[in-house]
């Protein structure tokens, strides 16, 4: 780490990017791309999915060398592209998909491939002494003799930070740090970052969630499709701006849209008394066309609660009706005869066969509707697809498109083709816009008020404000129970003070 | 919105066709190999092209291709079933031992020959049902729970015939491989119907896409609303009923029942699904790669038989040949085999 120079010779940047192209056959994926962070603060790298974000930071860790540019650290040209310990030196990324070996100690990860010992053979003492002793320098607080596995999300990413600055990297890219933690998890992590950022660590912070670059960050350098947009303080960029420079257009979000007048239609959902160990006793109505959100932090119950609905989860006691007709549970056909329709809370682990075309994952659901016995008429197939693309404005080349080629938003607005295929009475959305860009988030958003005017139920199910915003009232899960119920026009401070259990 | 989508869904429509054509080219990537085979054996050997050997080569390959149909459906829906080979031999062995007289080695209950023929896709389809339920139900490791089945059945056959061949049984037992029609055996066009049944029902009908969906993601196929349990445990039950077939398709071919009857097939099996494009991982691959990779192995079977390769060299040069193919195949397809 370079100590301050007198002011007379300014301080090189710690990393500096410029002039980056590069291109994946005709894909443009970066175009005169450059980056400055200057040591010592956190810096935001915003953008839609799609913009480059993650091209950009395979350059800056040396895994892809660019067509053209140069990446420079403190003034000097990068390593070499094969010396990969001259890299880790200088820069390591803590990926979105943690890089920790589960079934390896903490310890073990910490020194992968260059365990201490003496010619060749390994001394486990000397190596968990001296993982507990990096692990107490940066304040890292878990036992290196427990597997990974054991580890939450949180310590993990920890375990990761750790073991980067080990190399003796004091930039740190942080991809989506956020993406699965809960808000005080969100909250620790903050922490630590500013505790590193003071003893001489640098971030770079990807972040789909905007509030918290506010947050977190110092300065924030946006990209829009494959470009650099501009680098500026924080402070100098206020929200709409931000979204702005994403966009490239004026965005309008954090405003609550539900509707403020009780929804007075029949009554479409009855729960009464559900438990299951995730929630306890849980009694909620959903009427028609009404627009219903569940907060609550990651551990609340409220998405056990949905998947119960959804037929993934059986519950231990209590029922629910459908239209006054008993709702089944455990079986995600019966559910969906029901006429329940959802997004799942994970894309990638329950929305799409990655392997199979956009086609057939946007229709999977209906497969026995598409022809007559249970037949799959392709045509048929097709055009309900080509519909989806068209209403959700998917971008893909078209139904026979592999659907792991799309960008995020766009899987996951096939995710939302899949559950609106069956025409649902109730719609339920987990996450719906995790990991996704602000433009999507928009039109998947946009979704609900397009359905429920037509009738369809809405139960959203986040913690995230901006998809709470359209609900006509949010009921707030703690630890298993509904503890607050809030009405369109609530301000964020009262929902996010309820989801954290301080009104 | 309507015009400014008119226009790039036109032209996605046009992009995706030819994306279509090129995965549907995929499917016959070893059909050049295939050709080169045939005529490679039709320069060195005169008797290779002949109508005789042709059907020989047929007749000797409808067992194996119906086995591997079996497998490529599991292997499809992302599971394995290595006793299938063993479902081979004791499907037909059950059957017979049920017809035969006790003198025979038979258990004496000397059922009617075409009870003790049901009697064989009962056992198949039981066999494939409790390969299911250990699977599917207790949720045992797949590949380590079938080849623990294939040594149990394996052995009963053995214990139940006392190591010995089963000769005696009625001629309808024989008659799917000695019956003709337009001059090829019944066991033929058995496996020419199933092949086409499986491949339409793969394409064009909701079970058959199920698979892929399940084999690709299972999670995300049950929160399509597809029943994940209830459809693999149906598919390793078809698979099952489809290796007891083979197993009859093989008896009628050999004359007789051995207790090794099948023994080492999985191997070859395996060989052809791949080098046909299945994945072993589950959610890829089409009827047309498997049958081809069925007569790539047949071909390659009958050509080293008419080349008269010492006995004790052939197994080598065939195992070198189905390396080769799965490297050239690997090759041509661009794709890694999973």
């Amino acid at each position: 780490m370079t100590s301050a120079e007198p002011l007379d010779d300014p301080v090189p940047p710690l990393a500096e990017a410029s002039g980056i192209t590069k291109r994946f056959g005709s894909t443009v994926a970066l175009a005169d791309a450059r980056l400055t962070v200057d040591p010592g603060e956190s810096h935001a790298l915003v953008g839609r999915n799609g913009a480059g974000k993650s091209t950009l930071v395979n350059v800056l860790t040396g895994i892809f060398p660019p067509d053209t540019g140069e990446v420079r650290f403190d003034g000097e040209p990068a390593p070499s592209p094969g010396d990969r310990d001259g890299w880790r030196s200088k820069v390591a990324c803590v990926y979105q998909k943690s890089t920790i070996i589960p079934e390896l100690t903490v310890a073990e990860n910490l020194f992968v491939n260059r365990q201490p010992g003496r010619r060749g053979v390994i001394s486990w003492r000397r190596m968990r002494r001296e993982a507990a002793e990096l692990l107490e320098t940066w304040d890292v607080q878990v036992d290196p003799a427990v597997p990974a596995r054991e580890l939450n999300v949180q310590d993990r990413q920890f375990v990761e930070i750790a073991r980067a600055l080990s190399f003796g990297a004091r930039f740190i890219i942080l991809d989506e740090p956020t993406a699965q933690l809960d808000s005080a998890e969100i909250e620790r992590l903050f922490t630590r970052m500013r505790s590193l950022q003071k003893s001489g660590v640098t971030f770079l912070f990807i972040s789909h969630h905007l509030q918290e670059v506010y947050e977190v960050c110092q300065t924030v350098t946006v990209f829009r499709d494959a470009r650099w947009i501009t680098t500026r303080p924080v402070a100098d960029l206020p929200q709409a701006a931000l979204v702005e420079a994403m966009t490239g257009e004026a965005a309008d979000l954090g405003r609550s849209t539900g509707r403020r007048e009780p929804v007075t239609t029949q009554v479409r959902l009855e729960v009464k008394g559900l438990s299951d160990g995730a929630y306890e006793d849980v009694d909620l109505d959903v009427r028609r066309g009404e627009v219903v959100g569940l907060a609550g932090s990651s551990a609340s119950g409220k998405i056990e609660l949905a998947e119960t609905l959804v037929g993934l989860r059986r519950p231990r006691s209590g029922t629910a009706t459908m239209d006054g007709a008993p709702l089944p549970f455990g079986d995600v056909r019966r559910a969906m005869s029901a006429g329940i329709g959802f997004v799942p809370r994970d894309r990638h682990r329950q929305g799409l066969v990655a392997g199979l075309p956009v086609g057939e994952n946007a229709t999977m659901t209906v497969a026995d509707k598409l022809g007559p016995y249970g037949m799959v008429r392709p045509r048929r197939l097709r055009a309900v697809a080509a519909k989806a693309i068209a209403d959700l404005d998917i971008k893909t080349q078209g139904p026979d498109q592999p659907v792991n080629g799309l960008s995020g938003g766009n899987q996951q607005k096939v995710v939302m083709a899949r559950a609106l295929a069956i025409d649902p009475k109730l719609l339920i959305l987990i996450n719906p816009s995790a990991g996704v860009d602000v433009k999507s988030k928009e039109a998947l958003l946009g979704i609900v008020d397009e359905i429920r005017a037509q009738g369809t139920s809405v139960i959203v199910v986040s913690d995230e404000l901006d998809d709470l915003r359209p609900c006509d009232r949010v009921l707030v899960f703690l630890h298993g129970r509904i503890t607050a119920e809030h009405s369109a026009g609530w301000n964020d401070h009262d929902l996010v003070a309820s989801i954290e259990g301080v009104s | 919105m309507t015009e400014a989508m008119a226009k790039p869904r036109a032209a996605a429509g046009d992009r995706a066709g030819s994306g279509a054509m090129l995965r549907r080219l995929r499917e016959f990537t070893l059909v050049p190999a295939l050709i080169a085979l045939v005529v490679l054996g039709a320069v060195v050997n005169d008797s290779f092209l002949t109508e005789r050997n042709i059907i020989s080569i047929l007749g000797a390959s409808a067992a194996l291709a119906l086995v591997v149909l079996a497998e490529s459906l599991i292997l499809i829906t992302g599971k394995i079933d290595l006793s299938l080979e063993s479902t081979v031999g004791i499907a037909p062995g059950l059957g017979a031992l049920l017809v035969i007289p006790a003198a025979s080695a038979g258990f004496g209950t000397k059922w009617p020959a075409w009870l003790g023929i049901l009697a064989i896709f009962v056992v198949g389809g039981a066999i494939g049902a409790f390969n299911g339920f250990l699977s599917v139900k207790l949720r045992l490791n797949a590949f380590i729970v079938s080849l623990a089945m294939l040594i149990v059945l394996r052995g009963l056959l053995t214990g139940a015939t006392e190591g010995k061949t089963l000769f005696d049984m009625p001629s309808s037992f024989f008659s799917i491989a000695t019956t003709t029609f337009l001059k090829l055996p019944m066991s033929v066009w058995l496996a020419v119907a199933c092949f086409a049944a499986a491949g339409f029902v793969l394409r064009y009908h909701r079970l058959g896409r199920s698979l892929y969906a399940i084999g690709g993601n299972p999670e995300a196929a049950r929160a399509a609303g597809i029943r994940v349990e209830r459809v693999t445990w149906a598919v390793y039950t078809i698979a099952g009923v489809l290796a007891a077939a083979a197993g009859l398709c093989l008896t009628g071919y050999v004359g007789a029942i051995n207790a090794n009857q099948g023994q080492n097939m999985i191997f070859t099996v395996m060989a052809a699904a791949v080098i046909g494009g299945i994945s072993m991982n589950g959610g890829k691959g089409t009827m047309t790669g498997a049958i081809t990779g069925v007569l790539l192995l047949g071909v390659v079977d009958n050509l080293l038989t008419l080349a008269q390769v010492a006995s004790f060299w052939k197994q080598a040069i065939y195992g070198a040949i189905i390396l080769f193919a799965l490297v050239v195949s690997r090759v041509t397809s661009g794709q890694a085999q999973e």
